[in-house]
């Protein structure tokens, strides 16, 4: 285990540092020049010389990878040309944003994903599990920017009983906080639960299947314990990889959703940052985005690692 | 006892719904840039100056130069000095005196300032004099109408000197003006929120309390925020929606046509039939039904146009109507050009709208002969392709400016920063310095109609139509006035 742990950390290094790299040249791609794009209407040739040398934008690339990951390791991401913020300040403060929105629609996702998925498992080929499959494909179909915006119109609208916008954080107004963050975090786990219970069916079906489980029911165990201790617990491990996969981008921030609902988040920085072509914003947050699926992933890992003891074995 | 705490509660209640009742949440179409009114640069940014920075000088509903810091004002003889008189008693937020050494002060940080975005707008400024404590004389190096109307924007802003020097260029994290609001805090991508100023020298007329702007790009979610009453105002309606609030009545809308323009523009530095012959685009423009573009796309709620401003400006040169469209003479003429299907590549904004639009004038075009493709690029790279000349045509959009010079001067003029199409003609060049060196408006009339003849024959644009800048806001909003720069005056505003 710890020879193992140790092996998948090591090769983090170099897939964060070739994740940095790639993450500046391929901003590079985009076309347009930020000091045009920063000089405002009147394109004065001054302001934009000004802004070129000021970020340095003059350099070749190399030197400005040299710039940016220098400042990095000593945990200054640089300044956003827009917001004359530090991107270090801006991901610090839409972090925890965004991680509570991940966090509570995964929370949903789990709940509403994981128990469908056993029961249509267990009831497979009954309109139990018809029933739970037009549910998926509901979720899976419906975008979310549709969704949100219909949820906001019964809701805050029709019936006023939740804001339709406006995020206060939870160390002011915990439960508007919550009023608040409901409605988007039920429009993600909505779409991720579909996915979620099509991956726990499957895996179930599959465990369902094996002779393990038909053992366990010859030997006179409760069916309840035979499909949570045994098969659930098997059927795991496909399901894990898919929630981390799908916590990362969660964490990448909602795009959509939190356009709909202005929820302050990676997200909106982000899609702000590309069209101003706001390069270290852009930056920051792919790195930290990158970095944190990394991890994640390693997390999953070791998740497998708890919940199926054969893989415990070298 | 519980009559006693009943009374509290319903206290308490009504202090607290009496205060939020003044509070304007105010729904933006994007997060303001840096509100430094020296390095600002965005729209949405001048909505919260609104708030925050009074000007030298405002413009009034039929954009007449009125008084605002500046009190009165006048040239000099030979029009290279202008003396302003300054309101006397007027506070900056931290208790600084507005005077002449800040109007001073002011003018020569918009010139000097790293990055100043203002620079170009107040170029003309020599220098700055101050006469005596609540008189400043401006020189210029040469004659410069325009001057007056750029101080009734963010050049004519006013920021305290002490907080300036103190903040240096982290003045836009705590912006300190002399509006009749002050700044409170702002969350980036967020919030902005403003309170009423106890000192503001027109204090009486301050009825809101505080000022949440709020950024909400997407145009049905924030019209969806108003409607469920997280909003009481927002900017920049879609005029689809226009409809929807009409019928709603619990809502009301407020509209004003821009001050800038809409255009096909043209590269005539290119290699391209259309650049190599005006006959080419006088056919392009013969082949589009302006008011039909308006009708399919706008629902009619638009202007069209073909001046760099609108028809019913007061500097509308109005001996060049809009010409009918006539498809058999485009024919013709393109016939005589020797080139019959002219294939032009349209470079265009990639929203919705604008997208739309170049739909609608190729499919018009096309029934002249020409052959427009639709290149749809998103903002950053339009701005390139413009500034290095990488395009034919390309649609092009100008919020405008209160002086007609700020609409035609850097797009006409031989090599100015914003002229794209690369156009350079001697006898448009003289009519834009003969519009500058004078304030007398028939003079300044006059040459803006030999630029109209030179340039509307030319055709390096071809304009074609003006929004109309449209607000939705709540029945409880009194006092909202309607200004052709479309941002909205504070003063006089009450939530009921």
């Amino acid at each position: 285990m710890l020879r193992f742990l140790l092996r998948r950390l090591l090769t983090i290094v170099p897939t964060v540092i070739l994740a940095s790299m790639i993450i500046f040249a391929l901003q590079q791609l985009l076309p347009g020049d930020p000091a045009i794009a920063m000089s405002g209407e009147e394109k004065d040739p001054e302001v934009i010389a000004f802004i070129r040398a000021k970020y340095h934008l003059n350099e070749p690339l190399p030197i400005r990878y040299g710039y940016w990951i220098g400042g990095v390791l000593t945990g200054d991401m640089g300044v956003s040309i827009r917001l004359q913020e530090p991107v270090a300040r801006l991901i610090v403060s839409k972090l925890p944003v965004t991680l509570q929105l991940a966090v509570m629609a995964m929370i949903i996702a789990l709940l509403i994903g994981v128990p469908m998925g056993v029961i249509s498992a267990v009831n497979n080929g009954t309109p139990v599990d018809y029933a739970a499959n037009a549910v998926a494909l509901w979720g899976l179909s419906t975008p979310n920017f549709w969704l949100g915006i219909m949820l906001i119109l019964l809701f805050s609208v029709q019936l006023g009983w939740l804001p339709a916008s406006g995020y206060v954080p939870p160390t002011e107004n915990l439960a508007e906080n919550l009023r608040a963050m409901i409605l988007p975090a039920f429009v993600l786990g909505n779409s991720i639960a579909a996915v979620m219970m099509r991956h726990t069916r499957a895996a179930m079906l599959q465990v369902l299947a094996s002779d393990y489980v038909r053992t366990a029911h010859a030997k006179g165990l409760p069916p309840t314990t035979v499909i949570i201790r045994h098969c659930l617990r098997n059927a795991a491990v496909p399901v894990i990889t898919l929630g981390a996969l799908e916590f990362g981008q969660l964490l990448s921030g909602a795009l959509l959703t939190e356009q709909v609902f202005s929820v302050p988040g990676f997200g909106k920085l982000m899609v702000d940052a590309v069209f101003n072509r706001d390069y270290a914003v852009v930056q920051g947050v792919v790195l930290c985005t990158a970095t944190t699926y990394i991890l994640l992933n390693l997390l999953a890992d070791i998740a497998y690692f708890l919940v199926n003891p054969k893989l415990r074995r070298p | 006892m519980w009559n006693r705490t009943l009374a509290t509660l319903l206290l308490a209640v009504g202090v607290v719904s009496g205060a939020h009742a003044q509070t304007l949440r105010f729904g933006l179409m994007d997060d303001p840039d840096a509100l430094d009114p020296t390095l600002a640069r965005t729209f949405a940014g001048r909505m919260v100056f609104a708030a925050l920075c009074d000007k030298l000088v405002d413009i009034d509903a039929s954009l007449n130069i009125v008084p605002q810091l500046a009190t009165e004002w006048s040239w000099s003889e030979d029009q290279k000095t202008l003396t302003m008189k300054l309101r006397p008693g007027v506070q900056f937020h931290d208790g600084e005196p507005f005077d002449a050494a800040a109007v001073k002060f002011n003018l020569e940080r918009h010139l000097k300032l790293p990055g100043s975005q203002r620079r170009s707008e107040i170029a003309a400024i020599d220098g700055v004099d101050v006469i005596d404590n609540l008189t400043v004389a401006i020189r210029l190096k040469q004659p410069f109408a325009p001057l007056i109307a750029q101080l009734t924007d963010r050049a004519g802003m006013m920021v305290s000197p002490k907080a300036a020097q103190a903040l240096g260029d982290k003045f836009a994290t705590a912006p300190v003006c002399a509006g009749p609001f002050r700044f409170v805090e702002r969350v980036a991508q967020d919030h902005i929120t403003v309170e009423r100023f106890d000192n503001y020298w027109n204090k009486d007329a301050i009825f809101l309390k505080r000022i949440e702007f709020r950024a909400i790009p997407d145009t049905t979610v924030r019209l969806t925020n108003l409607r469920s009453g997280q909003l009481d105002l927002l900017e920049r309606l879609a005029p689809t929606d226009l409809p929807q609030v009409k019928g709603d009545s619990r809502l009301k809308v407020g509209s004003t046509f821009e001050l800038g323009f809409q255009a096909i523009i043209i590269n005539v530095s290119r290699d391209t039939q259309i650049a190599a012959n005006p006959k080419v685009r006088e056919a392009l423009e013969l082949s589009i039904d302006r008011e039909a573009l308006n009708q399919v796309v706008f629902n009619g709620e638009f202007l069209p146009g073909n001046q760099w401003v609108n028809p019913k400006n007061p500097f509308y040169v109005a001996a060049y109507p809009p010409p009918k469209r006539d498809v058999a003479k485009a024919k013709a003429l393109l016939k005589e050009a020797g080139v019959a299907n002219p294939a032009i590549n349209m470079v265009v904004y990639a929203d919705n709208l604008s997208q739309q639009v170049a739909q609608v004038v190729q499919a018009m075009a096309k029934e002249a002969g020409f052959d427009i493709r639709i290149q749809a690029t998103d903002f950053g790279t339009t701005l390139n392709l413009g500034d290095q000349g990488n395009f034919d045509v390309m649609l092009y959009n100008w919020s405008g400016r209160p002086d007609p010079d700020g609409n035609t001067y850097n797009f006409l003029a031989c090599k100015a920063p914003l002229n794209y199409t690369r156009y350079c003609n001697d006898k448009a060049m003289a009519a834009l310095e003969a519009s500058r060196l004078t304030n007398d408006v028939d003079k300044r009339k006059a040459a803006w109609k030999n630029l109209a003849a030179q340039v509307l024959a030319d055709r390096p644009m071809i304009y074609l139509y003006h929004r109309k800048l449209l607000w939705a806001y709540t029945t409880r909003l009194k006092g909202f006035g309607d200004y052709p720069d479309g941002l909205v005056r504070f003063t006089g505003l009450k939530l009921d």
